[in-house]
């Protein structure tokens, strides 16, 4: 667990100069916070699999997630991320592990995975 | 204090130590004592420092790991203080050098000239401080960082000077396949 989400890439280099695969998970509008700090994954070559919760884009109860939840896709294809994006949950295994596959089989991609909201029903209501 | 010869210091006899070095002048101190396949330059993102030294240590807890960075980089990672002190690595220090500017960008004086004090702030997120006001200190805190218990936090004020820009290389895949085989040689 992070303090903001812009720590993960760094958290990820520093993980993959000792050797080990990271993968973070975050809300999409964590993406916002992360956008300078992505740029060292790019510049280093570090692969890395991204899981973004959707908000602000399916019957979400705050109107506010909307502008970051909008952007959210855009703003990772900026970064240079391969994008999937799953909207049932039967999607889920084979598309992470085509994701991972993608980042860490030598092509040292960046991958993100886009989780709908229509997945998760839960912000309807309100918190 | 200078903070180019705090370093030399710092980094002298030293063995295994893996050292992360902040944008800007931290990675221009740690270049000039010469280029080191155990070094790893960050050359973007200001504020993830701590991070990559975070998940380096976490990866590697047979390893010691140094992030030698500025005041300005810890400045915008205050929350990454708080995550190193929740993980609570034996294996890291963060030394902080802090002349209370941002040098890169033309000396415009930071949060610490106004008397925000990092040291503080890193000991309430649970990291052991240590502090460095001139160089009487440097071999006891060469130790540390070989040997001391961490996650450890080096304060060090030094001199708000502009020194010649010592420059390794920017070559980010070459020098973290560099670092990567540097571990793997040493085991």
């Amino acid at each position: 667990m992070l303090s903001s989400e812009a720590e993960g890439p760094g958290l990820v280099l520093g993980a993959a100069l000792g050797g080990e695969r990271a993968a973070l998970l975050m809300q999409s509008s964590g993406v916002g916070n992360c956008v300078n700090t992505f740029s060292i994954l790019r510049n280093c070559a570090v692969p890395c699999v991204l899981l973004v919760t959707m908000r602000g884009e399916h019957a979400d109860f705050n109107s506010w997630q909307v502008p970051m939840g909008t952007i959210t896709e855009s703003v990772l294809n900026l970064c240079g991320f391969q994008i999937y994006r799953i909207d049932g949950e039967a999607e889920v295994e084979p598309t992470v592990e085509a994701a991972c596959r993608m980042a860490f089989t030598g092509g040292n991609f960046q991958v993100a995975i886009l989780l709908s909201q229509r997945m998760v029903d839960r912000n309807k209501k309100g918190h | 204090m200078d903070r180019r010869k705090l370093v030399a210091e710092l980094l002298e006899k030293r063995g295994g130590l893996l050292v992360i070095t902040g944008i800007g002048s931290a990675t221009y101190d740690v270049a000039a004592c010469g280029d080191d396949a155990r070094n790893f330059y960050i050359w973007s993102g200001l504020g993830c420092t701590p991070s990559v030294g975070l998940g380096l240590a976490l990866a590697r807890p047979d390893r010691r790991v140094a992030v030698i960075t500025g005041d300005g980089d810890v400045l915008m990672a205050l929350g990454s203080l708080a995550t190193i002190g929740i993980k609570q690595p034996k294996n890291l220090s963060i030394v902080c050098l802090d002349n209370g500017h941002y040098s890169a960008t033309g000396m415009q004086p930071s949060a610490t000239s106004a008397g925000v004090d990092l040291a503080a702030a890193a000991a309430a997120c649970q990291l052991r401080v240590e502090w460095a006001d001139d160089l009487s200190r440097a071999a006891e805190l060469r130790a540390l960082l070989h040997s001391g218990e961490g996650p450890l936090f080096i304060h060090a004020r030094v001199d708000a000077d502009d020194q010649k820009r010592i420059i390794p290389s920017r070559d980010g895949p070459a020098i973290k396949q560099r670092f990567m085989q540097a571990l793997w040689r040493r085991g």
